[in-house]
């Protein structure tokens, strides 16, 4: 049992990871890979006090590198699924994380979801295949690949005798040969009682199921009973939001979509999940 | 907590008892995580409702018949007859609202 989880290795993630450390509290941080941060695409960032004219990727290799010092320890991965009883567990994979408080440093995370998905969430939709796959054993489905590990998990699904169709706006890298790929982004689950296909900009993919693996599952998805207005999380001066144990940070909490904001945040949600912890 | 075979299933679904069941494998991350949670309400409501789990790996046949097609599935059942199901992990208070209004 960690103090303190906190989802997201960005800015906000982990300056709270330093700040927390700084405070001699365990810290796991559960995220995408730092390199894969929206803010390593940043050609020259300008407006960071006292470090002007650093590439994004500079940056947050650096910011890495101090919260690693600092003794934060790092999952890399996708917090799959939540869930508030006892603390909080996250998981990540086939694996389970449990802390006493939580940090949600995740970014813009885009809630938006495809004609069908939610209806046929149960029948034929699925968010994991490590979780799911084995019930679609030697039948067709179609992966949507919208995250940097969605090709393993298709390598995966494929392993276990499905037909994998893998379709996404970006081509795959790591798709193993005999999955065959269609570049798409229109996308429509479509399906009677259960999924019956998947349609493609257009064209109809017949299937069983499909898999739709995102960057990361959206903080109301993970934790329905999170206050959001206009797609932002509603936080209060401590970065607390309206879950008990809970503090928010960076991008998620709304504009400017800044580095020093974001670091701001992160340090006052770290410091306040300390106090939430010592109070 | 009882783990069901599809021999004990099929009995407890011909009983009056309210009957919550929890699809699992013990591949699945989300699954582990929310076992203590069903295993905690099973102790909660003992005598009152007949909780307990498939593990799909061992009984492939019972997910197949409930067309269960992601786990966890949390499945509840009252006079044999399915009345809810909660797809993925939810609020453990989902679960115990149902159980409520069940009763």
């Amino acid at each position: 049992m960690y103090d303190i989880l906190v989802l997201g290795a960005g800015p906000a993630g982990l300056a709270a990871a330093v700040a927390a450390r700084g405070r001699d509290k365990s810290v796991l941080v559960i995220g995408n890979r730092w390199q894969d941060s929206p803010l390593a695409k940043a050609e020259r960032v300008d407006n960071y006090l006292g470090l002007p004219g650093r590439t994004g990727m500079e940056l947050l290799e650096e910011y890495h590198r101090h919260a690693e010092g600092a003794g934060a320890e790092f999952v890399t991965g996708k917090a799959l699924s939540l869930l508030v009883w006892n603390g909080f567990s996250v998981t990540v994979g086939s694996q389970v994380y449990q802390g006493r408080a939580l940090v949600l440093a995740p970014g813009v995370v885009r809630q938006a979801k495809y004609p069908g998905e939610g209806e046929y969430l149960g029948r034929g939709v699925s968010y994991c295949a490590t979780c799911d796959g084995m019930l679609y054993r030697n039948r067709p489905v179609v992966v949507v690949g919208l995250s940097a590990d969605a090709p393993q998990e298709a390598n995966y699904l494929h392993s276990l005798g499905c037909q994998v169709v893998y379709v996404s706006p970006r081509p795959a890298q790591g798709l193993e040969e005999g999955i065959p790929y269609m570049k798409a982004g229109r996308l429509a689950v479509k399906g009677e009682r259960s999924v019956t296909g998947l349609e493609a900009d257009g064209a109809l993919l017949p299937c069983d199921g499909v898999f739709i693996l995102r960057r990361a599952v959206a903080p109301t998805d993970l934790l329905p009973a999170l206050a959001v207005e206009d797609g932002v999380i509603q936080v209060d001066r401590r970065m607390a939001t309206n879950i008990p144990g809970v503090f928010a940070a960076g991008d998620c909490t709304g504009e400017p979509l800044q580095a020093a904001k974001a670091v701001g945040e992160g340090h006052v949600a770290g410091l306040s999940a300390c106090a939430y912890l010592d109070g | 907590m009882i783990h069901f075979n599809k021999e004990r299933f099929d009995q407890a679904l011909k009983g009056e008892k309210l009957v919550m069941v929890d699809f699992w494998a013990p591949w699945c991350g989300p699954c582990m995580m929310l076992g203590p949670v069903i295993e905690s309400l099973a102790e909660q409501y003992e005598g009152k409702a007949i909780i307990g789990k498939v593990n799909t790996d061992e009984e492939a046949e019972l997910a197949i018949a409930y067309q269960v097609s992601n786990i966890p599935t949390v499945i509840f059942f009252k006079d044999g007859k399915e009345i809810d199901r909660k797809v993925g992990v939810m609020p453990p208070n989902s679960y115990v609202q149902t159980l409520e209004q069940t009763l």
